[in-house]
């Protein structure tokens, strides 16, 4: 079900936003319209490698309304175990990619009174296509964005242009700070809050709303983790009867898929849920890097999300 | 399907309404065995077998400009049979595009649409209606976009948006709804408007379904198959009329339920919707009378057999509580206690 909807796309132009950021638009190679989306929503590419497939979701920065393309942007991750290499180093104008349809895993909540959306980083990308919702001007809001310096500031232009009297910038080169209690504490009521950047900034937006008596339903977050490495670990598929080894920079789900397994998954980063795995036998410890599972279903050791879990195991099995 | 429509037949006064051979033949039996129960019968809406009624996104047949005079009908004297809040704008377009590219682009002798950037032109053929508009401006449109379009669009619509964990029923076209009301349902969440069904909650129905509802993908529709009983071929049972049809119910008897008596089945449908992120709920209604029924010998064994061993707790719901005897009484002559085969076809 998974690839049941693979989008074929080319990529038509390539651009180094930052020294980390490449900025990438995909146009369908049948030149049909794409489906449209909102803002918020991200693509799952798959990347076939000589040696192995990746496939890591990034989000739709496009305005949702041109269906002629889509754009993203992807970040070179130091400790990366290929996906974002391979977007920078083997994929260029001309190169065909195969995306799934969008999901939307952080909308803007619709009866909001006002938005209040904080990035850092390389995390502003889900905002771009949200502002392009916005700027009728009919729901206030307003963008705090901080980066590492004016350099790191990728899609500054862009903001400038959209929404420049709702954007402010934060850079670390000169000491500029996102003060979270003077934001968090004086919005009126109704307002909603989302977070997209470092754990860090997340977790500390979460708290400081928390502290202010933020309504959990009014704090939005997107954390999508990459899978992490790790050291390789043995697993056993009870229902088809593989047993297979996971490498270091491999994840569980990829190693599952390589070995012709399907699972079902939307966003391949531990926030969606849907690849959630049942675990027969499990002597050793699971290493749960998710944000779906609760902590008491994490101590209980049933269930695994493939997508950046992982496991020191003598022995794994799991009910696929 | 290439269907000859029957403009005249009615759902209402003289119930004139009736199924074609070729109708029957192709009506969505909902019992795939000679016994009942919920489950979440939800599968993918892929495309059906040629003729059959999921053979398209949305099926159109002979009922179908008939259905649309009724939606008229009921909508001049009711309008909030139609609403939508105020944040349901963009899920309303949205609908409006899905319904269009559907139409135009499965039934194309019937319906066209031409797009030239944001403007948009839709031919109706059977309604005989033509319209230019530009899409994203509600002023270029006689009426709210989804009311414009399900007007034309056979089955009750409608429209959730999802937030907080939950899909809230927040915009909708309802004019032929089996005893519920949008009037009544409106802003409500997914459990609480299925809070009047018996069962389901213990058997955890609907935690899984919403489960599944909230991570239904773009272009990934899904499916499922309803059922109830009416008497008469009536479409509008709202419960806001009970007073002129739930009085019907007190008529049925042994010997007239095979023309009185219709099962009536829901081909229901889901779709992840683009911009708003919203889903859709189509409900289309499908009526056979008893009679009609039993022109298929196995669909008048299978439905005596589900019928009479009914869940006690279903027959009320379902309110067949008064001539649940006489549709049993009725069908036994037709069941010779031979076995059915196992799925829904005709044989």
């Amino acid at each position: 079900m998974s690839d049941g909807g693979s989008l074929h796309v080319e990529v038509t132009t390539i651009e180094q936003l930052t020294p980390l950021i490449k900025h990438f638009t995909l146009r369908p190679v049948d030149r049909a319209p794409l489906p449209a989306f909102s803002g918020g929503s991200h693509v799952v590419v798959v990347m076939r490698g000589a040696h192995r497939v990746y496939r890591n979701p990034y989000s739709l920065l496009s305005p949702p309304f041109d269906r002629s393309a889509y754009q993203i942007a992807v970040r070179r991750m130091e400790d990366s175990r290929g996906g974002s290499h391979f977007m920078h180093d083997q994929v260029f104008v001309g190169s065909r990619l195969e995306i799934a349809h969008p999901v939307n895993l952080f909308p803007l909540d619709k009866i909001a009174r006002k938005h209040v959306l904080i990035a850092g980083g390389i995390g502003i990308t889900p905002f771009l296509a949200q502002l392009e919702d916005l700027h009728d001007g009919v729901i206030p809001y307003e963008l705090h964005y901080a980066v590492r310096s004016p350099a790191h500031a990728a899609f500054a232009d862009r903001l400038r242009a959209l929404a420049a009297d709702s954007v402010k910038f934060y850079h670390d080169s000169e000491a500029q700070e996102i003060d979270y209690d003077g934001l968090l504490s004086g919005q009126p009521l109704g307002t909603h809050v989302y977070v997209c950047g470092p754990a860090g900034m997340i977790n500390r937006v979460i708290a400081t709303a928390r502290r202010w008596g933020w309504p959990d339903s009014h704090v939005h977050w997107e954390k999508f983790s990459a899978p992490p490495v790790g050291d390789a670990f043995e697993v056993f598929l009870a229902r088809a009867k593989i047993g297979l080894r996971v490498l270091p920079d491999q994840s569980l789900l990829e190693a599952i898929e390589a070995a012709g397994v399907e699972v079902p998954y939307l966003c391949r980063g531990g926030v969606c849920g849907f690849c959630r795995t049942t675990v027969l036998e499990a002597d050793g410890e699971l290493l749960h890097h998710d944000h779906y599972l609760s902590d008491a279903d994490k101590a209980r050791g049933k269930s695994i999300m493939p997508c950046v879990s992982r496991a020191i195991c003598k022995s794994l099995v799991l009910d696929l | 399907m290439s269907a000859v429509f029957k403009p005249d037949e009615t759902f209402r006064d003289d119930f004139s309404f009736r199924n074609s051979v070729t109708a029957i033949r192709r009506f969505p039996m909902p019992f795939p065995a000679d016994e009942y129960m919920y489950s979440v019968n939800l599968e993918p809406h892929l495309p059906g077998p040629p003729g059959s009624i999921t053979e398209f996104a949305f099926d159109i047949d002979e009922h179908y400009v008939a259905e649309c005079r009724e939606r008229a009908i009921v909508l001049a004297a009711e309008p909030l049979r139609f609403q939508a809040l105020p944040h349901m704008l963009s899920a309303q377009w949205d609908c409006l595009e899905l319904i269009m590219e559907s139409l135009a682009r499965d039934y194309s002798q019937h319906f066209s649409l031409t797009r030239e950037g944001n403007r948009w032109h839709w031919i109706n053929r059977p309604l005989e209606l033509e319209q230019r508009f530009t899409f994203g401006d509600v002023s270029t449109l006689p009426q709210p976009p989804l009311e414009f379009i399900t007007r034309q669009a056979p089955g009750d619509w409608v429209v959730m948006d999802q937030r907080d964990g939950d899909l809230w029923t927040e915009a909708g076209m309802v004019t032929t709804p089996a005893d519920w009301s949008l009037d009544f349902d409106l802003g409500m969440t997914f459990k609480e408007w299925h809070g009047p069904v018996p069962l389901a909650h213990e058997m955890n129905v609907f935690d899984r379904a919403l489960k599944y509802l909230l991570n239904l993908r773009l272009g990934m529709p899904v499916r499922r198959l309803n059922w109830t009983m009416t008497v008469n071929p009536r479409l509008d049972t709202a419960p806001e009329l009970y007073p002129f049809w739930g009085p019907d119910r007190a008529m049925v008897n042994a010997a007239n339920a095979g023309d009185r008596v219709h099962l009536r089945v829901e081909l229901q449908g889901l779709w992840r919707l683009p911009r708003s992120n919203g889903v859709v709920f189509s409900i289309r209604t499908y009526f056979i009378s008893l009679r009609e029924l039993a022109t298929v010998p196995k669909w008048a064994r299978r439905v005596h057999r589900v019928m009479k061993n009914l869940h006690p707790a279903l027959v009320d719901y379902k309110g067949l509580s008064r001539y649940r005897d006489a549709i049993v009484a009725w069908l036994a002559p037709y069941d010779d206690g031979s076995p059915t085969t196992p799925g829904t076809a005709p044989e």
